[in-house]
């Protein structure tokens, strides 16, 4: 499904949209059971089995949890570091729960930033990302280059006083396409990460290369495109002194002239999305 | 007291086993009281401003203790002055001045001593809302102290046993009979004035006050009563019923810091600050503690009130014992080494002034350290370079904010580019922010501190490029290398104003400096490249502010002169030192660029 055309009346859509949907409606619950006291496995643990209890049987890659300092990635070098570790939540820490399930041969990542108790910091960096959303989303409709749109979301970050934590990813990523995953009666997971799904990235990653795109979108040479019609999971990651805050959700691109349909967000309908436009009736 | 000096004292005196105590109260006496006691060799006018400044929160009380000031003396003296008599006295005092509601105690000296044993004994419970305690241990404390380090003495405990051993010297003299009296009657008292002068750079005013002398020789019983009985046997319960403040004054030379390394087991909540200063703190250094004296005590009021214990208000990033409460100027603070540097004193519990031209990143930085624990925090837009407009910060933040207490001059623009193809107009750009900038700031902010005569500190952001030559940077590294023995001149004069002067040169530092670095001698397309590309390798290089911010918290406590931060930057300091014709060397190399 690389390279074909999508656009909104595509069949497709509406199953990407339910496991997005599935998806944080599994970070919500697992928020909500958080305690002081929970180790990042427990976390981990308790998002794995509530999906695998609604049918999730594949995965883009198992969940993740991050507690305290772990949010703004501080010290991570090595991929490892990414796995839940036995780091307990206290009171005033903050999370980010990190899921992508695969659920009747679709795929969504998702992040899912929260605090426990409540904190005015943490506020203030979710409601910063709304921006980002914005920024994104606006520079695909212009069809910038990816590495362009990546650099400016940079400087936004920094400008607002925050590191670019997404750097610290694997190939310093922003986004990864997602798209459909063959289902099979045995997909192991490698280092966290589905088989099926890697073998989809990898055979985009092929054929890109061959094109001159890449399904990672990140800060490199190779990312030097117009943004590629499909489906892609973004998840910018503002870090600020030991606290982390991200969003992520699919972006759908497609090569439609119309600007509206040339890119958009395939849900409104999301918890950050949501506190958004109630902090603007609020306000 | 001389009342004078006090305006709205009220003076009564207060009868209690056979002595009459002088007290003297300010500030209206509905509110909540402040109890101000005061040390050895000293009368109550010790406190003087300290208690002016509180008087306009507080009721505010002070009192000479006996055989001191306007107090009269117990006879005989000997066994007249011990801690259990000075208690009662402090009960007599408070029941008289505030009999319903409890009392904020701050002891200095000997008035500490007392403190912790008004802090630490059962009848006062209830009646004490929170203590301030400052260079005065309590001597149960000093006594477990010696002898946890005489039973298993290991080279740093016996080093520390002879170290405060040796500060103690003057409680051995004290302990001989009739000759300290004869020496404070004698020239001792009439020379007294000006050793604190000289030694303890302690301001002329309203004290000592003419009793001195009387003062000294009576309270040497304080010494000969409690000494020696409390430390061979320290009673072994003296635990804390309220939450301390303990204001450590690092250059003090009767008390080593080390004194309370172990207070954490006998005080449940400790709040610890420190303070660049010698023994008289409350002359030499009044409006940090009556700053830190009312927030402690209004902390703890509301705590009285049932909100959040004082523990979890305290801030918790580096050296926050040393910058809580203090007044930090950041200029250049919209982003890179300045914002870092705000954000890593907001996090101590400084307040922040974050200047810079650019309004909308100074407000954001000043929001943002409001977040992570600045009690206050302002963005004041002002370009340095503009002589006017820094005069017109600097009252305002007079008036408006106070005196500033550490003053972080970073605001810098990069210029590079070979000196023959740099013009006039480039190096008087570079020069004006650079150089006059950091001039301006000192000038005017540091013309403050030293009015004040209250200490302070002075950062100057100069670069590694201040002593490593190079033919890429000529106006840029002229400009910092001026920074550097400026702040090398200023660090000498100011010295004997407690102001310190450190230079940081950070090196290369992955911040925003590259993408506006103006390259002399090309044109717009040319200029953008090598930003690009400057910026990309400083970006390989990836040496966060964050460090730089570190270092520059470290420098101002530890009154650093010189900081090299990043490793090249200590490379090139040292070979500038040991073999400059080696930097020359490189000084010729074209930049990779």
């Amino acid at each position: 499904m690389a390279s074909r055309v999508i656009d909104e009346r595509a069949p497709e859509l509406p199953g990407f949209r339910d496991v997005q949907r599935l998806a944080y409606a599994c970070a919500e619950a697992v928020a909500a059971r958080l305690r002081p006291g929970v180790t990042e496995r427990e976390a981990a643990g308790m998002q794995r089995e509530w999906l695998r209890e609604r049918g999730v049987r594949d995965w883009f890659h198992l969940p993740f949890a991050w507690f305290g300092d772990r949010t703004a990635f501080t010290g991570f070098k090595v991929p490892l570091q990414f796995f839940p570790t036995n780091r307990q939540l206290e009171p005033g820490m903050p999370f980010i729960l990190d899921v992508a399930p695969v659920y009747k041969g679709f795929t969504a990542g998702i992040g899912y930033s929260g605090w426990l108790g409540l904190n005015p910091l943490h506020d203030k960096l979710l409601a910063d990302l709304e921006v980002h959303r914005e920024l994104i989303l606006r520079e695909i409709r212009e069809r910038r280059p990816l590495r362009e749109i990546y650099e400016d979301v940079e400087r936004l970050m920094i400008r607002q006083g925050y590191a670019n934590r997404h750097r610290a990813y694997p190939f310093g990523v922003i986004a990864h396409k997602v798209g459909r995953v063959a289902e099979r009666r045995w997909s192991p997971q490698v280092f966290g990460f589905g088989t099926q799904s890697l073998k989809g990235l990898l055979s985009d990653a092929v054929h890109g290369h061959r094109d001159g795109w890449s399904p990672l979108w990140s800060p490199h040479r190779f990312s030097g495109h117009p943004p590629r019609p499909g489906l892609w999971a973004v998840e910018p990651h503002l870090g600020f002194r030991g606290t982390g805050a991200k969003f992520e959700e699919i972006l759908v691109v497609t090569d439609s002239r119309d600007p509206e349909q040339s890119a958009f967000w395939l849900d409104d309908d999301l918890p950050h999305v949501r506190r958004w436009a109630e902090e603007r009736v609020a306000a | 007291m001389s009342l004078r000096d006090l305006p709205g004292a009220r003076e009564r005196r207060v009868a209690t086993g056979g002595i009459e105590l002088c007290v003297v109260e300010l500030g209206e006496a509905t509110r909540p009281t402040i109890v101000l006691v005061h040390g050895y060799p000293d009368s109550k006018e010790v406190w003087t401003q300290v208690a002016r400044q509180l008087a306009e929160r507080w009721h505010v009380v002070l009192y000479d203790v006996r055989g001191h000031g306007s107090s009269t003396a117990p006879v005989p003296l000997r066994g007249g002055f011990t801690l259990e008599k000075l208690t009662d006295d402090f009960l007599a005092v408070i029941d008289a001045v505030s009999p319903d509601r409890p009392v904020h105690v701050v002891g200095h000296d000997w008035g500490s001593v007392q403190a912790w044993e008004f802090a630490t004994v059962s009848r006062t419970e209830g009646r004490i809302a929170s203590f301030t305690a400052m260079s005065g241990p309590s001597l149960d404390h000093f006594g477990h102290w010696i002898k946890r380090r005489m039973a298993r003495p290991t080279p740093r405990r016996v080093g520390q046993l002879l170290g405060q051993g040796a500060k103690s010297w003057y409680v051995y003299m004290l302990h001989t009979p009739v000759l300290p009296e004869l020496a404070w009657r004698g020239p001792l008292g009439k020379r007294w004035p000006g050793i604190l002068e000289r030694l303890e750079k302690v301001p002329p005013g309203d004290y000592p006050t003419a009793s001195l002398p009387d003062d000294a020789a009576h309270g040497a019983w304080l010494y000969r009563d409690n000494v020696r009985a409390r430390l061979r046997r320290p009673r072994p319960d003296a635990y804390a019923h309220v939450p301390v403040q303990l204001i450590t004054p690092t250059g003090d030379i009767f008390l080593s810091e080390h004194l309370y390394d172990e207070l954490d087991t006998w005080v449940p909540q400790l709040t610890r600050r420190s303070l660049p200063a010698k023994h008289w703190v409350p002359r030499t250094r009044p409006d940090q503690l009556a700053s830190w004296i009312n927030e402690f005590a209004a902390a703890n009021e509301a705590a009285l009130q049932g909100g959040i214990p004082v523990r979890d208000t305290a801030p918790k990033g580096a050296y926050a014992d040393r910058f809580g409460g203090q007044l930090v100027l950041v200029t250049g603070a919209a982003g890179g080494i300045g914002r870092a540097t705000a954000f890593a004193f907001a996090e101590a519990g400084a307040r922040v002034i974050a200047v810079d031209r650019d309004a909308e990143g100074a407000a954001r930085t000043a929001e943002l350290a409001r977040l992570i624990g600045a009690p206050a925090a302002w963005g004041e837009t002002v370009d340095v370079s503009d002589e006017a407009a820094m005069e017109k910060l600097a009252e305002k933040v007079a008036t408006e904010y106070g005196t500033v207490d550490v003053l972080v001059n970073n605001a810098g623009i990069g210029l590079s580019g070979s000196f023959l193809e740099t013009t006039s107009e480039d190096w008087k750009n570079v020069l004006d922010v650079n150089l006059w900038g950091v001039i301006h700031g000192c000038r005017l902010f540091g013309g403050q501190m030293a009015e004040r005569g209250q200490g302070g500190h002075i950062v100057n952001t100069a670069s590694a490029a201040a002593y490593q030559p190079s033919r890429a940077l000529p106006a840029y590294s002229t400009s910092k290398a001026a920074v550097l023995m400026l702040s090398e001149c200023l660090r000498a004069e100011l010295a004997e104003k407690s102001i310190g002067v450190s230079a940081i040169c950070p090196g290369i530092v992955h911040t925003n400096i590259t993408a506006t670095t103006h390259f002399a001698g090309t044109d717009a397309a040319e200029e953008k490249r090598l930003r690009n590309r400057t910026s990309k390798l400083y970006g390989v290089r990836n040496y966060p502010p964050e460090k730089v911010a570190e270092a520059i918290l470290r420098a101002v406590v530890r009154n650093q002169a010189v900081v090299p931060v990043t490793p090249e930057s200590h490379t090139a300091r040292f070979l500038s030192r040991l073999s400059p014709g080696v930097l020359r060397g490189i000084a010729r190399l074209k930049p990779p660029l």
